[in-house]
């Protein structure tokens, strides 16, 4: 009696676990797959909508294929300006970020100092803060400049220093996680065979860490290029791509936007699977 | 420690390095914080200026007046933050546990949506959403549309804005769960199993208790610009949907009210600052800086 009683307590959870071995293994599978292909159903959307030959304004519905919008991508009044702004924007704030970014990763890793807590509070902060709070509060100092004395005028220059100050922190974060990781035993023997502290930061440091700050730049990019809402707070009249997306969903949206959302969507893609594929071969190499 | 020229200027080498960027930082970060502080204190109209009047009914009269938005903003950013939670958690367990060499190539998948601009993205959930959409019907032909939906529509209702949410900031919770379980030591999981644990139970007791930092960064990192979003309920709400962000938005760029919508940003920040205490608190706090 004792004995089957036993036996029952056994089997129960073996068949417990094993039904829970089954459901790791293959729904979960099945289920992260299904994940992949709700992540990617907008993206598709946006695509194929490229492609779409809309019958009014609104380009929500489909009524056929053609390749005019990719061939005249350019066609809609506004759009090819505003894409040139992001991309300046993008391109200087990214470099800009990524420098101040990169040095301050440096001063945190290699240095105790004093003031290391306050640091890491005003590093981390923009990160947790609302971008509308961002925005608003930026906005709001270049609105109270002119009362001191020096008018700053919404347009380029305060786009960009709103794009340079929300990536910062993502350049020290990205740059930092890197350093941590880094051999310092490299320097050491570099030092040992005679070269000179800036011969060993720009011959071992920087090529060991240029991966961390191209990965920093991409992401300074990245983030400047999609930005809205603080950039929406201080542009004044300036229309970057994001900014001329909703403006245009008020009143009509060309295919035109679906064109260079593919196409942003394309290139970044690309530049991520060449780093993922080096990164692959890298790791072969040992 | 460290490279030999810290050694010589040991003292300033390091603030020389902070200097540059902790400067940018506080003119373009901390000060106009300063700035929007005093914003709010101020009081006036758009034709005759404002002014500095210590004016604290600007913080009391937002209360008053968009209670429900600030509530909504934190019930909307709640439920998508939580589904998302439940919906990447798997996920992650499986590109960590099972990715092998594919985990780069399906972390890229994982981001791949970041790269579509957000506002694009935002738009292709209209189409998506909209009434003669895929999800209509199949809500339809499932009998649920009267239970997501209103009237027959997806759009513009609250579940269109939350759908849109825990869309748009995924990555943000999938990310640091994968990260949290990809360092986990697989030999615990084992020793777990060598101890007799069922695998349900070494997972509740080892695996997702490991993870916890993981959980408790991809919630935060979600929560905090779910709370603040405006463009999820302007694109895919109608006006019963509006959240916070959507009057500090309105009452900022349109109609000029500076102070008031200086006032709720205070607000907006206190509110999170003061929910992410408690929730430092409830899981515990080494897991917040751990």
């Amino acid at each position: 009696m004792t004995s089957i009683a036993a036996e029952g307590r056994r089997t129960r959870p073996n068949a417990l676990s094993r039904a829970w071995a089954f459901v790791l293994r293959h729904v979960l599978t099945v289920y992260s797959l299904l994940f992949f292909l709700y992540l990617m159903l907008p993206i598709a959307v946006v695509i194929v909508f490229s492609f779409n030959h809309p019958a009014g304004r609104f380009n929500y519905t489909w009524r056929g294929f053609t390749w005019d919008n990719w061939l005249n991508w350019n066609a809609v009044p506004g759009i090819q300006s505003a894409i040139t702004l992001s991309l300046e924007i993008a391109l200087f704030a990214s470099i800009v970020a990524t420098a101040l970014g990169t040095l301050i990763a440096l001063a945190l890793v290699r240095y105790g100092f004093r003031g290391r807590g306050t640091t890491n509070l005003i590093i981390f902060l923009p990160l947790s803060t609302p971008e509308i709070v961002l925005g608003a509060s930026l906005a709001t100092l270049f609105l109270h400049s002119a009362s001191y004395g020096l008018s700053i005028p919404f347009g380029f220059w305060t786009i960009l220093i709103a794009h340079i100050m929300f990536c910062i922190s993502f350049a020290v974060v990205t740059v930092k996680a890197r350093l941590i990781g880094f051999d310092r035993h490299l320097e050491e023997a570099a030092m040992d065979l005679g070269a000179n502290e800036w011969t060993t930061f720009v011959k071992v440091t920087l090529p060991l860490i240029a991966p961390a700050i191209l990965a920093a730049l991409l992401l300074c990019f990245a983030i400047s290029v999609d930005d809205f809402v603080v950039t929406y707070f201080n542009a004044g009249n300036q229309v970057t791509f994001p900014i001329f997306v909703w403006g245009a969903a008020r009143v009509a949206t060309p295919p035109q936007i679906n064109v260079i959302g593919t196409a942003i969507f394309g290139i970044a893609v690309t530049l991520m699977l060449v780093n993922v594929f080096l990164q692959n071969r890298r790791a072969k190499q040992g | 420690m460290g490279l030999g020229f810290l050694h010589r200027h040991r003292g300033s080498t390091p603030y020389l390095l902070l200097a540059p960027g902790m400067l940018f930082l506080v003119v373009f970060f901390l000060v106009p914080l300063g700035f929007l502080a005093y914003q709010s204190l101020e009081s006036g109209s758009i034709d005759f200026g404002y002014a500095f009047t210590w004016a604290w009914d600007n913080y009391s009269s937002a209360i008053s007046g968009y209670g429900t938005q600030f509530k909504r903003s934190f019930v909307y950013a709640g439920i998508a933050t939580a589904i998302a939670l439940l919906v990447s958690y798997p996920v992650a367990y499986w590109i960590a546990f099972r990715g092998g060499r594919w985990k780069n190539l399906l972390l890229l998948c994982i981001v791949a949506p970041f790269f579509v601009t957000y506002l694009i993205r935002t738009l292709a959930w209209q189409t998506i959403l909209s009434d003669n959409g895929l999800v209509v019907r199949t809500l339809g032909s499932l009998h649920l549309l009267g239970v997501l939906g209103q009237d027959g529509h997806i759009l513009a209702t609250g579940t269109a804005v939350v759908a849109g949410i825990t869309y748009n900031f995924l990555p943000f919770m999938a990310l640091p769960l994968y990260v949290s379980l990809e360092q986990i030591d697989h030999t615990l999981i084992e020793a777990a199993e060598d101890l007799y644990a069922s695998k349900l139970t070494a997972f509740f007791r080892v695996t997702f208790p490991l993870s916890l930092p993981g959980v408790v960064a991809g919630t935060l990192l979600t929560f905090i610009p779910a709370a603040g979003d405006f463009i999820n309920a302007q694109l895919l709400g109608s006006t019963t949907n509006h959240m916070i962000g959507n009057v500090i938005n309105s009452k900022y760029n349109e109609l000029i009210d500076y102070p008031a919508a200086a006032a709720m940003s205070f607000i907006l920040m206190a509110i999170i600052l003061a929910l992410v205490l408690i929730y430092a608190r409830a899981v515990g706090s080494e897991k917040l800086t751990g």
